[in-house]
C-alpha cells in the first residue's frame, strides 16, 4: 500500500526527532522521576532504602531555615537578573545600533571567550581582585578610600552571578536588538519621538521576547548556582544549592536534598512558563 | 613501482629491522611484565593527603605497592561511601576516631591483632585504649595521628593573651571577620566548651543544649562566612577572616610556614582533639599488606611522614615517632610544640585536662545538631 506524501514527511521528521526524544526520556524524564520517588525514600545507617514515606517532605518544609533559604535564593536571583539586564542593555544597545558589523562580530566573539575557561577558575580569580588586600582596594587606597569588604558579602555573590550570566545576557540582548527593523526606529524618530521615548516605546517592545528570554536564562542560572554564593558569598546566606550540599553532607540525607531540588525545579518551571507566556503574549488588538 | 613507493611512504620495516624490534621486545617483556605483575594496588579510603606521595611514596617504592585513594570529607561521607560499596572494596580505612565505633557496629572493619602494633610505645595512656577502638576486648582500629582544635587567629588583630579565651571571637572589632569551618561538630563543641561544659561538652541535657544554642546565635553577627578547607585557608591567608572557629593548627600550620601572621592556640576553656585511626576493611583481600602499612605508619619513619604531611599536619602518637621527628625535623617539632617541657606540648595539654576528644552528641542526635547549624547559618 503506497504511503502518501504527508505521511512520509511525518515519518521522516519523526525519525530525526527520535534521538532527542529518547535522550530526553532517559536523561531528563527518567532522572526526574527517580528524584521524585527518592524524596520518599528513607536513610538508614547512611544507606538509602526504598520506602514511601512523607517524612522528608514534612521535615524540610516545616523547617524555618528552608523557607529562609528559599526566599533569599529568589531574592538574590531577582537582584542578579535586574543587575545583569541593566548592565547588559547599554552595551547591547551600542553593539546593535551604533557599532559596525565587524565590531559587533568581534564583541560577540570576545563575549564568548570567557566560556572557554572554567567558571570555577573565573570565580577564584575574583579573590585576587576583591580581597581586602586585592587590586580594587589597592587602587582605592591611592585615593584614600577603603579598604572595603567585598568578599563573603552579597556583593561578592552578585559579582559571581555576573561572571556567570552577564556575557550571555549581552549576547542575547545584542542578537535580539540587531534583528529589529531599523526603519521602524527611523520612522519613530521622523515622527518626533525623543531618543529615550524611542527606546521605551519602540525598541523595548520590539525586542520584548528576546529580553524576557535573556532575563529567564539569567534567573535560572543564578537560582541554581552553587559556586558564587559559596565561594564569593562565603555562604553568609544559605541559598538552596548550598542547602542541598549541607543536607547531603551531614547524615547523607539525599532524599531530603531531593525535596529541595524538586522545590527548585517547580519554582523554575513556574517562572520560566510565566516568562515565556509573557514573552509571546500578543498585544491587545494586534 | 607503485608497491615500492607505498612501502617507502608508509615506512614499512625491513626484515632486519623487524627482527631487531621483535628481539628487543621479546627480551624486555619479562622485565616489564614482572614489574607490573608484582605491583599491588592498595585501596585506601581516607581524608585528602594520606595517600599522596609525600606520605606514601617511600613505602610504596620499598614494598612495590600502589595506593589507590578515595578521598572523603567528613565521617558521614566516609560511612556513606563504605555503605554504598561491596565488602572488600577498601583495604585500608582512615577514619576519625569517633566514627570507629560506627564502622565496627556496621561490620565494615576487621578486628586487629593488638600484639602487631606498638601499643606500649604510645605517647599517652589514653591512646592505648582509645574510646571506641576496642570492643569485647578486641582491637579494631589503631590511632596514628591527632591534632588540636582551638582558637585560630591573625596575630595582627588578636593578641596571644586574647586568644586564651573563646571570648575573643566576640571582640567588637572582629564583626564580620570571624570565619566558621562549615561543620557543626567542632563549632558547637567549642561553644559548649566556652559555656563551661568542660569534659561533658558532648553530653548536654536540654538546658545546656539550649544555652549552647543561645551562645552560638550570639556569635552570628561576628560571622563572616562558612568555609570548607580551601575557603578557610584562603580567608585566613588574604586577611578576610581574622579569626576562625572550628579549626586549629591543621589549617594555620601550612600558612604559618608560608609566613602568614596566623597561629592556633588552645584557650583556657579547653580544646578539642581530632584523632585519626587506621582500620582494615572487612573482607579485604590484602589485609596483610594493610596491616604492614599501618605498622609502617606507626613506626618512627611513618610518624615523621605523618607529622610532615603536606596537606595538613598531625602530631606523633608514639614515643619513637616523636623522638624521630625531633631528630629529623627539629623546626617542625618545635613549631608544633612536640617537645617535652614546651608549654603547649599536645601530650601535656591532655594531661592538664585541657583537651577533650571529639565525639558525637550524646543526648541529641546528629540531625538535631545539623538542623541547628543550618538554622544558625540562616539566622
Amino acid at each position: 500500500m503506497p504511503i502518501n506524501n504527508g505521511q512520509s514527511i511525518k515519518l521522516y521528521a519523526l525519525t530525526w526527532r527520535l534521538p532527542i526524544i529518547i535522550w530526553q526520556f532517559f536523561f531528563f524524564v527518567g532522572p526526574v522521576l527517580f528524584m521524585v520517588s527518592m524524596s520518599f525514600f528513607l536513610v538508614k545507617n547512611y544507606r538509602m532504602t526504598e520506602a514511601f514515606e512523607f517524612i522528608n517532605w514534612y521535615k524540610m518544609l516545616s523547617r524555618g531555615y528552608f523557607w529562609d533559604s528559599y526566599k533569599y535564593t529568589i531574592f538574590i536571583s531577582m537582584v542578579s537578573t535586574v543587575c545583569a539586564m541593566s548592565l547588559a542593555f547599554p552595551a547591547a544597545f551600542t553593539l546593535a545600533f551604533t557599532a559596525s558589523e565587524t565590531t559587533r562580530r568581534w564583541a560577540i566573539f570576545l563575549l564568548i571567550i570567557p566560556f572557554f575557561t572554567s567558571y570555577l577558575v573565573r570565580t577564584f580569580s575574583w579573590f585576587v581582585i576583591l580581597s581586602e588586600s586585592g587590586v580594587v582596594n589597592a587602587v582605592l587606597g591611592y585615593i584614600g578610600l577603603g579598604p572595603y569588604t567585598m568578599l563573603n558579602t552579597h556583593f561578592g555573590t552578585l559579582v559571581g552571578y555576573m561572571t556567570l550570566t552577564l556575557p550571555l545576557v549581552v549576547i542575547l540582548q545584542t542578537v535580539t536588538m540587531s534583528n529589529i527593523d531599523k526603519t521602524l526606529i527611523e520612522a519613530a524618530r521622523n515622527l518626533g519621538c525623543k531618543p529615550f521615548a524611542t527606546i521605551w516605546q519602540v525598541i523595548i517592545p520590539l525586542s520584548k521576547t528576546g529580553l524576557i528570554i535573556a532575563a529567564i536564562f539569567c534567573f535560572i542560572l543564578s537560582f541554581g548556582d552553587f559556586v558564587a554564593p559559596f565561594y564569593l558569598g562565603g555562604s553568609q546566606e544559605t541559598t538552596l544549592p548550598i542547602l542541598i550540599l549541607d543536607t547531603t553532607k551531614s547524615g547523607q540525607q539525599w532524599p531530603r536534598a531531593a525535596v529541595v531540588a524538586i522545590m527548585m525545579m517547580a519554582t523554575l518551571f513556574a517562572i520560566a512558563f510565566t516568562g515565556i507566556a509573557l514573552a509571546y503574549r500578543k498585544r491587545k488588538g494586534a | 613501482m607503485t608497491k615500492f613507493r607505498k612501502n617507502k611512504i608508509m615506512g614499512a620495516p625491513s626484515r632486519r629491522r623487524l627482527l631487531k624490534i621483535g628481539g628487543a621486545a621479546l627480551l624486555t617483556t619479562p622485565f616489564v611484565s614482572r614489574a607490573w605483575a608484582s605491583t599491588t594496588d592498595i585501596n585506601m579510603l581516607a581524608w585528602y593527603g594520606h595517600a599522596e606521595p609525600d606520605v606514601v611514596a617511600e613505602y610504596a617504592a620499598a614494598n612495590n605497592v600502589r595506593f589507590v585513594p578515595k578521598y572523603y570529607a567528613g565521617g558521614d561521607n566516609m560511612l556513606a561511601l563504605i555503605a554504598q560499596s561491596p565488602p572488600g572494596t577498601y583495604d585500608i580505612i582512615l577514619s576519625d576516631a569517633e566514627f570507629v565505633q560506627q564502622l565496627n557496629l556496621a561490620g565494615y572493619i576487621e578486628p586487629l591483632e593488638a600484639s602487631d602494633y606498638p601499643l606500649d610505645d604510645m605517647l599517652h595512656e589514653d591512646f592505648k585504649k582509645f574510646p571506641g577502638h576496642w570492643a569485647d576486648g578486641k582491637l579494631y582500629s589503631m590511632m596514628v595521628r591527632g591534632g588540636h582544635l582551638g582558637v585560630s587567629y591573625n596575630k595582627n588583630s588578636i593578641t596571644e593573651e586574647e586568644a586564651q579565651s573563646y571570648s575573643c571571637f566576640w571582640k567588637p572589632e572582629l564583626e564580620g571577620k570571624v570565619g566558621h569551618f562549615d561543620w557543626h561538630l567542632p563549632n558547637l563543641g567549642m561553644m559548649s566548651l566556652y559555656n563551661g561544659n568542660g569534659g561533658s561538652l558532648w553530653d548536654l541535657d536540654d538546658a545546656k543544649w539550649d544555652a549552647v544554642r543561645d551562645t552560638t546565635l550570639s556569635l552570628r553577627k561576628q560571622a563572616g562566612g562558612f568555609f570548607d578547607y580551601g575557603g578557610s585557608f584562603n580567608g585566613l591567608k588574604n586577611g578576610e577572616m581574622q579569626a576562625m572557629c572550628g579549626i586549629g593548627d591543621w589549617i594555620t600550620a601550612p600558612l604559618e610556614k608560608d609566613g602568614a601572621p596566623v597561629a592556633s592556640t588552645i584557650p583556657k576553656e579547653g580544646g578539642i582533639q581530632f584523632t585519626e585511626s587506621y582500620s582494615i576493611g572487612k573482607d579485604s583481600p590484602k589485609a596483610d599488606l594493610a596491616k604492614n602499612f599501618i605498622q609502617y605508619m606507626l613506626s618512627p619513619q611513618g610518624q615523621v611522614k605523618s607529622a610532615q604531611m603536606a596537606a595538613y599536619p598531625g602530631f606523633c602518637v608514639t614515643k619513637g615517632g616523636r623522638a624521630a621527628l625531633i631528630k629529623a625535623d627539629p623546626a617542625e617539632a618545635k613549631r608544633s610544640h612536640q617537645m617535652s617541657g614546651m608549654a603547649n606540648d599536645p601530650i601535656a595539654l591532655i594531661d592538664e585536662g585541657r583537651i577533650h576528644y571529639r565525639d558525637i552528641p550524646q543526648q541529641q542526635s546528629l540531625e538535631d545538631w545539623n538542623d541547628f547549624w543550618s538554622e544558625y547559618k540562616n539566622a
